[in-house]
């Protein structure tokens, strides 16, 4: 029987863009970038639910109320989905969290900003879920099959989230004079923190390079960072707020806007636990797996009792 | 390890009466009663589905890589299965 | 009391239980014991105060004095809400979250089921479309009773102890005044008697099964009727109600 040479076959799907499954041969490196990818995108659908949670007992009416809460349930869905493709590596649901929750593992840096009015959760809505959507409809095409597919299941479910969201900014808006001045205060707080979740400028990304060639990362930051800006400004235009950035320019050669970068500096301090809400986020997370630690022990004890009834009958 | 999250199961649903049941996903549950409710909640928010199974993953035994071949290649030639290998005259029609 | 008074209180009661309940029951949304429990609660809680909405528009026209239902959730006080005290009353634990949402899941069950038998077209219309969401709630937490009951010693005694504390809020459930009076007549309310029969057995027969006693003998707090509620409620509406009041001109 002729043996089968993996690496060339893996090389092979990448080529012709197909998908790698979990039984596949792949390259060490390939498993762990996944693992570390994929868990530090459940984790931040994780840890997401925390700042927009934070409203839900306060959403000003029932509608806005439902509709926070469905989709805060939903994030909490698509970290399950992510969850589950990552346990596909050879990784327990059991270490991703304890990952989590040692502050082994990162998670996206935006969510360690607070959500201080309510007009956050619309700047949330629109401008983080709205960067997020980028990276997730490239994501559907990743190679691995697994996190596709729950890519796929995500960005069908998102296509409502960025929508709730700038609902939320319009009815802000074009609502009273105090009104507007909240979506404007929320836009300047949440503009530059929105624009560090594409990731550090391509020149200093260490991971870019192999996420590309591996096809688990199909833009780079810097690009996709641009898209976010060309199409996220006309839609402030129409809000009548103003992007928090005197810089901002149309550029007709480049067709796309110039504009300022966000301040690295405080992006690095951010995501090595400094930012203003790391440690709370952290402690909620922890808090809610100590405090569910006897359910889960008592869920485990009734199953083993009626296995063993089920076994003697 | 005594805390854990409980094993995987694997989550079948079937979108409309008659069709088959179609793998959309994972989920970790305790027992068979709360794979079930979980899948429930956590599968067909939107209404996805009718009817489910779940499965727990390690009942499940999948092909391997290594197998591809003679598992699989051995059909290709079989061309006798398909309908389109055979000749049916015109004034026959669908058949 | 005209028909209409009766059913606008009517309506008012069963919108502000359910309002107050999936305040309460989203308050875990984010804090769930495991991630695949966090969602099904959650599903629970917008079931809840999806009903809430329903209800609470109903009332705002019945009442037909140009409130919405956010008007009714969102400015008035503790004194003119009707939700029974069982709601209000902070989550504690996941054994007791779970023990109170039994007590209601069941309640509710057979109430919808009398209640869908109402000459009021919208509010069976309601109770239709609650009693499969219920029956779905009730199946959730009556299987987590049992998990609890026989579970481990601890889980056992935190669902023992949720019962023991819980209990004398659930003669509120089925306390009925002039409101319930005027719509019996009219068919359109339903008698409580019977649901209590059909709620006793059932509860009794779930807790027997999970190994938890139900207590006896317990002196039941009362108040709900008359707008008179524990000392949480205040609190829940001042959250609750924080921006519309602020901002009383906005709309969101």
């Amino acid at each position: 029987m002729e043996t089968i040479n993996f690496e060339n076959v893996f090389e092979g799907k990448l080529a012709k863009n197909e998908m790698v499954e979990p039984k596949d041969w792949m390259p060490e490196n390939y498993r762990k970038h996944l693992i570390r990818q994929i868990s530090q995108h459940a984790h931040s659908e994780i840890v997401g639910m925390l700042p927009e949670g934070n409203w839900i007992t306060r959403a000003p009416s029932l509608r806005s109320k439902i509709v926070l809460l469905a989709k805060v349930q939903d994030e909490g869905g698509h970290g399950l989905y992510l969850y589950t493709a990552a346990e596909t590596l050879g990784i327990s649901r059991d270490e991703l969290l304890d990952n989590l929750h040692t502050g082994k593992a990162k998670y996206s840096s935006i969510f360690n900003y607070p959500t201080l009015t309510w007009a956050d959760i619309g700047a949330v809505g629109w401008l983080v879920d709205g960067a997020a959507i980028m990276n997730q409809v490239m994501l559907q095409r990743a190679s691995y099959g697994p996190y596709a597919r729950a890519m796929v299941r995500i960005c069908k479910e998102e296509s409502f989230h960025q929508r709730q969201g700038f609902e939320v900014m319009t009815r802000l808006a074009f609502g009273t004079t105090e009104q507007k001045e909240m979506a404007q205060d929320a836009l300047n707080r949440w503009w530059y923190p929105t624009m560090m979740m594409f990731g550090p400028p391509d020149a200093e990304s260490p991971n870019s390079e192999n996420a590309m060639k591996w096809r688990i990362k199909r833009e780079t930051n810097d690009q996709l960072r641009q898209k976010f800006v060309n199409q996220t400004v006309p839609q402030v235009e129409y809000l009548g707020l103003t992007v928090p950035d005197a810089q901002l320019k149309w550029n007709e050669e480049k067709k796309g806007y110039d504009f300022s970068e966000p301040n690295w500096a405080e992006f690095k301090q951010i995501i090595s636990g400094n930012g203003p809400c790391n440690k709370e986020r952290l402690a909620a997370r922890n808090k809610a797996h100590h405090d569910g630690e006897w359910v889960r022990a008592a869920a485990m004890a009734h199953a083993k009792k009626k296995n063993e009834v089920y076994e003697a009958a | 390890m005594s805390d854990n999250q409980g094993p995987v199961w694997e989550v079948f649903v079937q979108k409309k009466a008659g069709q088959p049941f179609v793998h959309c996903g994972s989920l970790h549950a305790f027992d068979k009663e709360m794979a079930l409710q979980n899948a429930r909640d956590l599968y067909t928010r939107r209404s996805e589905g009718m009817s489910l199974w779940v499965v727990p993953s390690n009942a499940i035994t999948a092909s391997s890589p290594e197998d591809q071949g003679p598992f699989f290649e051995s059909a290709n030639d079989k061309v006798y299965r398909h309908p389109t290998f055979y000749q049916i005259p015109d004034a026959i029609g669908h058949m | 009391m005209t028909t209409q008074e009766a059913l606008f209180k009517y309506t008012l009661r069963l919108g502000d239980t359910n309002l107050i309940l999936g305040q309460r029951l989203s308050e875990w949304t984010g804090h769930g014991p495991f991630l695949e429990e966090d969602l099904a609660l959650t599903n629970i809680a917008l079931d809840i105060i999806g009903t809430a909405n329903s209800l609470l528009e109903y009332a705002a026209s019945v009442e037909n004095k140009e409130r919405t239902a956010d008007d009714l959730a969102f400015h008035r006080n503790d004194r003119q809400y009707y939700n029974l005290q069982i709601t209000e009353l902070p989550n504690g634990d996941y054994a007791r979250t779970i023990v109170r949402q039994a007590l209601i899941d069941c309640f509710d069950l057979y109430f919808y089921q009398e209640l869908a038998k109402s000459k009021d077209e919208t509010l069976s219309g309601i109770a239709n479309k609650s009693i499969r969401e219920v029956t779905y709630h009730l199946r959730h937490t009556s299987s987590w009773i049992e998990r609890f009951g026989d579970g481990t010693e601890d889980s056992h005694n935190k669902a023992q102890t949720a019962l023991n504390e819980l209990w004398q809020y659930t003669g509120e459930l089925f306390e009925m005044n002039e409101v319930d009076e005027v719509l019996i007549k009219e068919g359109v309310a339903v008698d409580l008697n019977i649901v209590k029969q059909k709620w006793e057995k059932h509860i009794s027969e779930l807790f027997q099964k999970s190994t938890l006693v139900i207590p006896e003998n317990v002196f039941m707090q009362t108040g709900s009727r008359k707008c008179i509620h524990t000392e949480h409620l205040a609190f829940i509406l001042a959250e609750m109600q924080a921006l519309p009041r602020m901002y009383p001109d906005a709309k969101w």
